[in-house]
């Protein structure tokens, strides 16, 4: 099936082109941190996870996000994701391999990355991250492509299959449990200890992730004669699936400003004041962090109102400020805020540099092409079932 | 015989999973005698203990002074790099205020000179270290005498362990260090860019029958010894003065107290 991705329009060779070259550039960049170290990003041992860690904590959520289409279909019957399934678990590969490229670059040392299996620790919580994103990449590659396959073939998928599917329900639950447990296991860290957690983070990754995957399916539809919401009604499913989870992540975050500031803990509002008032002097991230609070509730709001909501226009712009605001939060405030104050309650802070984001955009390029090719053959082979 | 192209590769398959499964079992059990033939040789005159621990009495630095030499023998002995940024900083002892040390117990109304007079902190060598806990490859990791370890050689870079540690003891090579150290000393190996590192209580030095270069250094302001010994001087220190130790609410039991006062002991 690979050879559809091979041939395309002018349009998609042009798209590949320039994905290449982000791609070449951002590898250039690697090159020079591969080289130079960790001192070519804006860590320091203060803060030390920045936006590679913070891109891996996002994207694991958009991974988990395909459980969002599988478990209606499979699970409900709700035959009306019939088309859409495919997208979610094509979406799901590249996100897990971004996920994974994302911690390479981060490593010190990534020659030695095979020291997780050569001395396995089963107290680590990075020891069972490592497994279930290795897993769920697996399960998403074996059921997307098999399904596809039959599909092509005109065929019924395998029974074999059907287990495998019914397994990556929880396996999608669990990719973003546990990488949320990287942090909420930590002691001393104020922002990240809360029992809470691995909640938001669904919440989150459940509303960033179809958001997504919506803004893809418009793409589709624009470039291509396949439509992933024949019968109707899929999208606005998925819309509601995005605004419930949605608001439930906005009322997690509540729950959290309330038992910080209400306790009266000093440490344990720390770095909420930090990001939403300023700490001590510091305040770069108060303009970004208020600037997802508005996209969020603006992302909600206009997901509610039908007009809004059924609106083509705005319901990208809804779905856009969610996906931005969810972005700020996890793909960047909540991993750099968790070391701020630092453990003598001084603020260090912390600022991304152009090397640093050169490379983020080339894995970010890796995954789009990803995309490309996924959807490429997936679209190829329906259309060719159309026609 | 003849068998088909199916017939071929399952066997093929089999024989291939024999061989890699039988490889691994051998693997095994070569790796623990590897492990038991490169284990810690006793030293001569190692210096045994069940529990490593230091008092810090604050009263016997009588200047800033006192305490740089402390710092910068550490420093020197363990090729500590001088980046000169506090960005990619490496340190194994440093000064630090009251105030800051013992974060979390803010009290307005202390005096000014105690709120911000000098302390010395470094690796406590927690009993229950998280550092050692999220490791994925327990490239740190306790030793039976209580001290918490490094080998730079296994360490990946993650970093997970400066996440960890609620002390802020361990610092990571951002830049190639060998180019920023003075003058190369020879009694501790020298890190790669790209490896996390921390206080070792000079575990290179007990393995002589010396003290850490800082208690050496410190003009009996850094006492230490076996807690577990109830004649050592570090254990009567502690049963019978007031001593505090930092973040104790965090359960991880740190190995570094703070001797309140000061006051005599022998």
């Amino acid at each position: 099936m690979i050879e559809k991705a091979l041939s395309g329009s002018k349009r998609y060779w042009i798209w590949v082109t320039l994905l290449l070259g982000m791609i070449a550039i951002g590898f250039y960049a690697y090159m020079n941190q591969f080289n130079n170290g960790l001192g070519v990003t804006g860590m320091s041992r203060d803060v030390s996870w920045g936006l590679y860690i913070a891109q891996f904590t996002f994207l694991v959520g958009v991974a988990a996000s395909a459980v969002m289409l599988v478990l209606p279909y499979y699970l409900h019957d709700f035959k009306k994701f019939g088309k859409m399934v495919i997208l979610g678990e094509f979406l799901a590969i590249p996100a897990v391999i971004m996920c994974m490229l994302f911690i390479v670059v981060d490593l010190g040392q990534p020659m030695r990355i095979m020291n997780v299996i050569l001395h396995p620790s089963p107290r680590s919580v990075m020891f069972y991250d490592m497994i279930v994103l290795c897993g769920y990449l697996l399960i998403n590659l074996v059921v997307g492509w098999t399904t596809l396959g039959a599909e092509r073939k005109g065929f019924p998928s395998p029974k074999w299959v059907k287990p495998i599917i019914y397994l990556s329900i929880p396996w999608a639950v669990s990719i973003h449990t546990v990488t949320a447990f990287l942090y909420a296991g930590l002691p001393g860290r104020h922002l990240w200890l809360s029992a809470i957690m691995a909640a938001r983070f669904l919440a989150s990754a459940f509303a960033a992730g179809p958001a997504i995957l919506l803004l893809l399916c418009f793409i589709v539809r624009k470039v291509s004669k396949f439509n992933p919401d024949p019968e109707g009604g899929a999208i606005q499913s998925l819309v509601k699936i995005v605004r419930y989870a949605m608001i439930a992540n906005i009322f997690f975050y509540i729950l959290e400003i309330f038992t910080a500031f209400y306790s009266g803990i000093p440490e344990y509002s720390a770095a909420l004041r930090y990001t939403l008032f300023g700490l001590n002097g510091y305040n770069s991230l108060v303009p970004i962090m208020w600037t997802a609070v508005v996209l969020a509730f603006l992302g909600v709001a206009i997901l509610i109102f039908p007009s809004t909501r059924m609106n083509g226009a705005t319901l990208t712009i809804g779905l856009l400020s969610i996906i931005i605001a969810n972005w700020i939060d996890k793909g960047m405030v909540l991993i750099v805020a968790g070391f701020v104050p630092n453990s003598f309650e001084r603020v260090v802070e912390y600022a991304p540099t152009l090397n640093e984001v050169l490379v983020t955009l080339g894995v970010y390029s890796i995954g789009l092409l990803l995309i490309t090719i996924l959807y490429k053959v997936a679209i190829s082979v329906r259309e060719e079932k159309a026609s | 015989m003849s068998i088909n192209r199916r017939q071929f590769l399952r066997r093929a398959g089999v024989i291939t999973a024999l061989g890699l499964g039988s490889s691994f079992v051998i693997s095994g059990f070569r790796k623990k005698e590897v492990a038991e033939a490169a284990g810690f040789a006793k030293a001569p005159k190692d210096m045994p203990a069940k529990r490593w621990a230091m008092v810090v009495d604050m009263s016997k630095f009588k200047t800033e002074a006192d305490m740089n030499k402390v710092v910068e023998a550490c420093h020197k002995l363990h090729n500590v790099p001088d980046f000169g940024n506090p960005k990619d900083e490496i340190k194994w002892i440093w000064k630090d205020d009251y105030h800051h040390t013992f974060a979390g117990g803010f009290n307005e109304y202390l005096d000014e000179n105690v709120m911000h007079s000098p302390f010395l902190v470094t690796c406590n060598h927690c009993d229950n270290p998280p550092c050692v806990k999220a490791c994925p490859t327990q490239a740190t990791f306790k030793r039976p005498d209580g001290i918490v370890a490094m080998d730079f050689h296994r360490c990946i870079g993650c970093r997970f362990c400066m996440a960890a540690c609620p002390f802020s003891a361990r610092s990571f090579n951002f830049k190639d260090p060998r180019t920023h150290i003075d003058e190369i000393s020879p009694e501790y190996p020298t890190r790669t860019p790209g490896v996390v590192e921390k206080c070792n209580f000079c575990y290179e030095r007990l393995a002589d029958g010396l003290q850490p270069v800082c208690v050496e250094q410190s003009n009996g302001g850094l006492i230490f010894g076996d807690l577990d010994d109830p004649n050592s001087e570090v254990r009567k220190i502690i049963s019978t003065k007031l001593t505090i130790r930092r973040k104790p609410e965090l359960g991880t039991q740190p190995c570094v107290y703070y001797l309140v006062g000061g006051g005599e002991h022998d």
